[in-house]
């Protein structure tokens, strides 16, 4: 309890000591989006959304539900593929490379882009086949060894390490809400993914795993480059250092998170994280 | 009274609002005991026929056996050659040392008091061991099936003569070697052991349990791959349009069609196209895999369906591929609902008696098959076959027959409780 306490505390310190809130703007550029739509079927529900994602820096995506920052999040990973009649409509470059490029293998990408989903979904499996799985199929260990080592770095990268470490061989899906959604983090980063997509990652969460879910996406920050889908404007504030205000399909506004929450420049975004709508 | 203070208030009096609620109470009873009374008269109609069915078969699960010293003499059976013996007047001279004859039509009476093939026992006896020759042998023989119907009291001694399918001598013989201690009633392993026979008093399910076994065998192996994969093909991969959508509806037809239809199409097309074997267990699994089919993949789309998209989306999102979605992750979780299926699915197929009928596995065969292009019933023709044989014996023996039939089913489906119990993960 003591350890969970400590956590809460800590994030409730201004964030971003080791980072100028303007720094993000010259951050390099990872993932570039232009001009993407996104159609179901008939029904548009993405319209010309252009961004840029910057390196090692937490962009936020928010927005009222149904604002389609799921769905655009989903593009970045080509999520959207595995929907019947989803289509995608203009390009998204990682790394200046067109990631919807039909010669691009999607499961490559995916080892490049991991996820991390609104619902914890471990496997029904070990904790540690859990972990091991992404490295397995995209064979990335040599030896049980390797493997060992991969699944230990992953979890202690995740702050799981410490709580598990005695019963890798038990159930994924007998954690608690919040281990069980470091457990799936923990698989997104045993990949070595340089991106990671994460869509609502607490929403299903208690505020004190949601603390510590957060102080965890500040650490993984050095390392990755995080896309987060919130619908906590606080979460957002607390954790990006870039955010992206969308409504109704469209990208309203985009920029240093601190300008979007103390000087938004349209009434929209203003309306939103003012709680007028949404 | 508390409840009165939560009334609605569109009510205009306690009472009005009570005589709703005693209403309301009385409709919700009312369902309970439709219910019941429902369940009961269901479990109540099992009851008797399972009650009818033990009453009727539990006689075929004993058999009169007598035991007979037959002398072995050297005169009938040479030692270099044990199976070309006279073993007739072998068993001639066995029962008439126990009873003894006047006249020689009178022995040949006597002698059938022991089951038509007795010779044949007596003559596999000493093939296996010819070093009784020249002394005694001692059997317990199956009685011929009056005897036996008398002695459980299938016939009973009141009726007049005429009436009766023993005659008062007969009665006589049997009782003298009852007096004698040489009547017994064994459990009769000769039911599960023996194949088909025109003797009910021999006759056993050896035959068709093998065959059933080989036609489910067969059945299994055609119609779970294919069930397996059409189903995973539909469920996972295929477009939603027109197409699947009619092969959807006719799936699920094709699982309501008679299985006399089945069996139809099984003749005209396996016997007569493809010319394979009449009675033959792998044209009745053949058959019997295409009514299984519709089944399987029916219930194996259902347990893909049952397995929750996160688990799908947490493959995919670690850039697992389709295929190894399905076999890491899908499946394992269908498999508990995709087993208990196919076993329900098979126990359905055991049970089918239409479309065996049409493939001529209603033969009279008496002998196991030993593979699956041999002659053979199966259980459930056994049972028609018995069903329609006018020895009385045979009326016991369908019951019996119908009662393995049954435990056979019992069997499956707890096989698949157990392996739902053991596969299925509730993490």
């Amino acid at each position: 309890m003591d350890m969970l306490a400590g956590k809460v505390k800590k994030t409730n310190q201004p964030l971003d000591a080791t980072m100028n809130p303007t720094d993000v703007l010259d951050r390099p550029i990872r993932l570039t989006a232009r001009d993407v739509t996104v159609h179901y079927g008939a029904k548009q529900a993405l319209f010309g959304i252009s961004i840029d994602i910057p390196d090692r820096a937490v962009t936020s995506f928010i927005g009222p539900s149904g604002c389609g920052k799921s769905t655009f999040l989903r593009c970045f990973n080509r999520m959207n593929d595995t929907i019947e009649g989803a289509s995608v409509g203009g390009t998204i470059k990682l790394d200046g490379d067109n990631i919807y490029d039909p010669d691009l293998d999607v499961v490559e990408l995916r080892a490049r882009i991991g996820m991390v989903f609104q619902k914890p979904n471990p496997f029904p499996k070990s904790i540690y086949d859990n972990v091991a799985y992404g490295p397995k199929i995209h064979g990335l260990a040599r030896s049980r060894t390797d493997l060992d080592e991969i699944v230990v770095s992953s979890l202690r990268k995740a702050g799981l390490f410490e709580e598990v470490k005695d019963r890798l061989n038990e159930p994924g899906t007998g954690l608690s809400g919040g281990q069980q959604q470091r457990l799936c983090i923990a698989r997104a980063i045993a990949v070595g993914p340089e991106v990671i997509l994460m869509d609502e990652p607490c929403s299903a969460l208690d505020p004190i795993a949601t603390a510590i879910i957060e102080e965890l996406i500040d650490e993984l920050r050095e390392n990755y480059t995080i896309v987060i889908v919130t619908h906590s404007m606080q979460q957002a504030a607390r954790v990006s250092q870039k955010t992206a205000f969308f409504h109704l399909g469209k990208l309203i506004e985009e920029g240093v998170t601190e300008d979007i929450f103390t000087n938004p420049e349209h009434k929209q975004t203003q309306d939103y994280i003012m709680g007028r709508i949404g | 009274m508390s409840n009165a203070t939560i009334s609605p208030s569109v009510h205009s009096s306690k009472a009005e609002y009570a005589k709703l609620r005693a209403r309301r109470h009385a409709a919700d009873a009312r369902l309970r005991i439709y219910g019941i009374a429902a369940i009961t008269s269901a479990i109540g109609l099992l009851g008797i026929l399972l009650f009818t069915l033990i009453l009727g078969g539990y006689s075929a699960f004993v058999q009169t056996h007598i035991r007979v010293d037959f002398p072995i003499s050297a005169e009938y059976v040479d030692a270099a050659d044990p199976a070309a013996g006279n073993y007739r007047a072998i068993v001639s001279s066995g029962v008439s040392t126990l009873l003894p004859s006047e006249t020689p039509a009178q022995a040949r009476l006597i002698s059938q008091i022991l089951t038509n093939n007795t010779q044949f026992f007596v003559r596999d006896a000493v093939v296996k061991d010819p070093s009784v020759i020249g002394g005694t042998l001692t059997m317990e023989i199956p009685a011929a099936d009056i005897y036996d119907q008398l002695h459980k009291g299938n016939i009973s001694r009141d009726t007049i003569e005429e009436n009766r399918r023993v005659t008062d001598e007969q009665i006589v013989w049997f009782d003298t070697l009852d007096e004698m201690g040489r009547v017994s009633t064994p459990f009769n392993w000769g039911l599960f052991f023996n194949a088909d026979s025109r003797f009910p008093e021999i006759a056993g399910l050896a035959g068709a349990i093998t065959g059933s076994f080989y036609a489910l065998l067969v059945c299994f192996l055609i119609s779970f791959p294919i069930g397996i994969f059409a189903a995973i093909y539909l469920e996972e991969f295929a477009p939603r349009n027109h197409i699947t959508d009619i092969i959807e509806v006719n799936i699920n037809n094709l699982a309501a069609v008679p299985s006399i239809v089945f069996g139809l199409l099984g003749l005209a097309v396996f016997l007569q196209i493809f010319g394979l074997p009449r009675s033959a267990p792998l044209v009745g699994g053949m058959v019997l895999a295409l009514m299984t089919l519709p089944t399987i993949i029916i219930v194996t789309r259902n347990a893909l369906k049952a397995v929750p998209p996160s688990i799908r989306e947490a493959g995919y999102g670690m850039g697992a591929s389709p295929q190894q979605v399905i076999w890491h992750h899908v499946l394992p979780l269908a498999l508990p609902g995709i087993l208990t299926g196919t076993i329900i699915g098979l126990a359905q197929a055991l049970g089918e008696t239409a479309p065996l009928l049409l493939i001529g596995m209603n033969a009279f065969i008496t002998s196991p098959p030993g593979g699956v292009l041999e002659a053979s019933t199966a259980l459930p023709t056994q049972i028609y076959i018995w069903a329609d044989s006018p020895e009385r014996g045979f009326v016991s023996r369908t019951s019996a027959g119908i009662l393995v039939l049954m435990g056979f089913l019992l069997l499956m489906n707890a096989i698949a409780i157990v392996l739902r119990q053991r596969l299925e993960r509730r993490w």
